[in-house]
């Protein structure tokens, strides 16, 4: 019987090893191995199960949500004194890479909740906002969402038009916004609005809006390609008024916000991405290595051998990306190229892993019955959302003539 | 409530098990809290939350174990013992187990000890009914529900299926059964507040033992994967001769009938 052992060639041991991508030493402490290894086990056991009915019924996950909050995960870089877990800016980033790896939506849901729905008023809020609105954001207690978008200012986001008049002491908003994520589920919008006639990215303000103000009004529910359970509405503003107290910062710095927390949300839809691919690629092995076509596994066969080969560096390549900027990121140092090329580039693998693992599932990777073909739907938003590629060239082409 | 938890670091057996030289290459292979000692470490909280007290999680083995004592801690557990044996042990069985948890409880005060009913990857079940009869305390095995009140236990125990219902009094060994409970996920704060709570270390020597006194009593021949599923039979026909044929398999090939 102890040929069983013996019958083994002898680089078995390094294969296997090289499959647990443990190859570069990415310098994870502790802690966020611990972290990484519970979200993996919660996102197996406690999100997978939630997605078929975020899919066919397009629903938002509340209970998964909740769940995230018990744990601490909807706070995860926020300080402590503020109802965060405390945790570093990395650990945030593991959170998003491993919810997406079974949900992309929940990793967006997540992220736009941080990133741009809590950060802001933690960087850029006073002291009763902090207490008022962090404390509640970072335990979960609330939701957050961001409504900088316009149907007329997309990538030029200082073209926006939505306006608040200063009124006594408060301002009225009157606009409307589109593609806004965890919209109609968030309890509070940081809504960008302009409050001076100066024209471009001068004169624009932020405002915390919460849910139930009177004259703002939750639109339509965009019908996705993807993302099934991650709410994306339009958000209409008819004679809203906002108490002054709610103005983010000063007036007219509502640009500057916006802008920076850019960084830190485009490494999280890096992370996303990464998430996207990297469940791409393990589908698609496992079924390449379980598929037999005249006589052996199709993994076997160098047309899909090769595929799997390219799409294993590029995923790595993605991964270095994405993580360098997050440490960058966690150690305060600047990281707006990183975090676009990581974004861009994670993005297009995405796009890519998921259409390779479609064909490597052949007629199969068409059907519903397998999760390639939400994989597939799911990941074109990361090219496109949080600044699109395009975009991302703009800003990496800037620094190259800048550096 | 002073409170034990007995832990195992092993093997995630829905990995793939790779074996070399008639030993599982632990080189690739993923290392987590044995799953039946996680509803221990639940179970654990709980009575702690509920009666108050202190919980310690031990476990035997290398530095590598750290790392599962650390999740225990992440867990709510509030101490961890190491009795690291890298050195001092090559070979070890059960009674290798026994015999130094038994010198490590000898100077400790305890109201509960809480172990898995077996462990994934060896899968004796034997170490916490050895342990209880070393210290001479009552022992209840495959436990599916604990209730303490004072120094007594009601305790619901699976029995081939079956229910039995128990009641003992303490200081008493009980071994958790799937369906105790639900082991929590470590929480974030938990896993931040895991780093600062003690982590003890102790060897051979500290317990007052040598190699001589662990030496195993019995010796592994062999380990061996279990041999590849093969392909399913497909039988064609008649019904009638497909039945005979079935039962005829049945009865002179897999020798169930």
């Amino acid at each position: 019987m102890s040929t069983i052992t013996k019958a083994r060639p002898s680089h078995a041991k390094q294969e296997h090893h090289e499959h647990g991508g443990a190859t570069m030493n990415l310098n994870f402490t502790e802690e966020q191995e611990m972290m990484r290894k519970m979200v993996r086990d919660f996102a197996k056991n406690e999100v997978a199960p939630a997605v078929e009915r975020m899919e066919t019924e397009d629903r938002f996950p509340r209970e998964v949500v909740d769940k995230m909050a018990e744990l601490g995960l909807m706070g995860i870089p926020i300080p402590e004194q503020y109802g965060g877990a405390g945790m570093d800016f990395t650990s945030y980033i593991i959170a998003i890479n491993e919810l997406a790896k079974e949900s992309a939506a929940l990793g967006v849901i997540l992220s736009v909740h941080t990133s741009v729905g809590t950060n802001p008023i933690l960087y850029f809020g006073t002291e009763e906002q902090k207490q008022k609105y962090v404390t509640k954001l970072a335990s979960g207690q609330y939701l957050g969402a961001f409504a900088l978008t316009e149907p007329s200012a997309g990538s030029d986001a200082g073209s926006l038009k939505t306006r608040a008049k200063k009124q006594g002491d408060h301002y009225v908003l009157n606009g409307s916004k589109v593609f806004i994520t965890n919209g109609g589920e968030a309890d509070t919008y940081i809504v960008f609005a302009r409050t001076s006639a100066s024209k471009g990215s001068k004169g624009v303000s932020a405002f915390i809006v919460e849910k139930d103000k009177k004259g703002l009004t939750i639109g339509k529910k965009e019908k996705k390609m993807g993302l099934n359970g991650s709410n994306t509405v339009e958000l209409t503003f008819d004679q809203c008024e906002v108490p002054e107290e709610n103005l983010l910062g000063e007036e007219g710095e509502g640009f500057k916000i916006a802008m920076a927390n850019l960084d830190v949300g485009r490494i999280g839809i890096a992370a996303q991405a990464l998430g996207i691919a990297e469940a791409a690629l393990e589908h698609a092995t496992e079924y390449a290595k379980e598929r037999n076509q005249f006589g052996k596994p199709i993994l076997q066969h160098q047309g899909i051998a090769f595929k799997l080969a390219d799409m294993a560096t590029q995923v790595e390549a993605a991964k270095l990306l994405t993580y360098q900027a997050a440490n960058l990121r966690a150690q305060g140092q600047p990281c707006g190229k990183q975090a676009s090329m990581a974004k861009m580039y994670a993005s297009k693998i995405a796009m890519t892993s998921a259409i390779e693992a479609v064909q490597v599932f052949g007629g199969y990777g068409y059907t519903k019955d397998y999760p390639v073909e939400r994989l597939f739907r799911d990941a074109k938003v990361t090219e496109i959302y949080e600044g699109t590629n395009e975009i991302q060239h703009k800003v990496i082409s800037k620094h190259l003539l800048r550096d | 409530m002073n409170i034990y938890v007995l832990m195992k670091r092993t093997f995630d057996t829905e990995e793939k098990i790779v074996i070399e030289d008639g030993r599982i290459d632990e080189e690739g292979a993923e290392f987590i809290i044995n799953p039946y000692d996680e509803y221990a470490i639940e179970e654990a909280i709980q009575l702690r939350d509920e009666h108050g007290g202190e919980i310690t999680v031990v476990t035997i083995g290398g530095e590598d174990a750290e790392k599962q004592l650390r999740t225990a801690l992440a867990m709510g557990a509030d101490k961890s013992v190491l009795i690291n044996v890298e050195d001092d042990v090559e070979e070890s069985d059960q009674f290798t187990t026994v015999k130094i948890l038994e010198a490590f409880f000898e100077d400790k005060e305890y109201d509960m000890i809480l172990a898995g009913n077996v462990a994934i990857d060896q899968a004796s079940g034997q170490i916490g009914p050895r342990l209880a009869e070393s210290l001479d305390i009552p022992c209840v095995t495959t436990i599916t529900n604990l209730e303490v009140d004072g120094d007594k236990a009601k305790i619901e125990r699976d029995v081939e299926g079956d229910v039995e219902k128990i009641e003992v009094s303490t200081p008493v060994l009980v071994t958790c059964q799937q369906g105790l409970n639900e082991p929590r996920y470590p929480s974030l704060p938990g896993i931040m507040k895991a780093k600062k709570k003690p982590l003890e270390e102790l060897e051979l020597d500290d317990l007052d033992l040598d190699e001589d006194d662990v030496e195993p009593k019995t010796k592994t021949i062999d380990v061996f994967l279990p041999p590849e599923k093969e392909a399913g039979k497909i039988l064609e026909g008649e019904i009638d001769d497909q039945v005979n044929e079935l039962v005829g398999l049945l009865r002179n090939e897999a020798k169930v009938i």
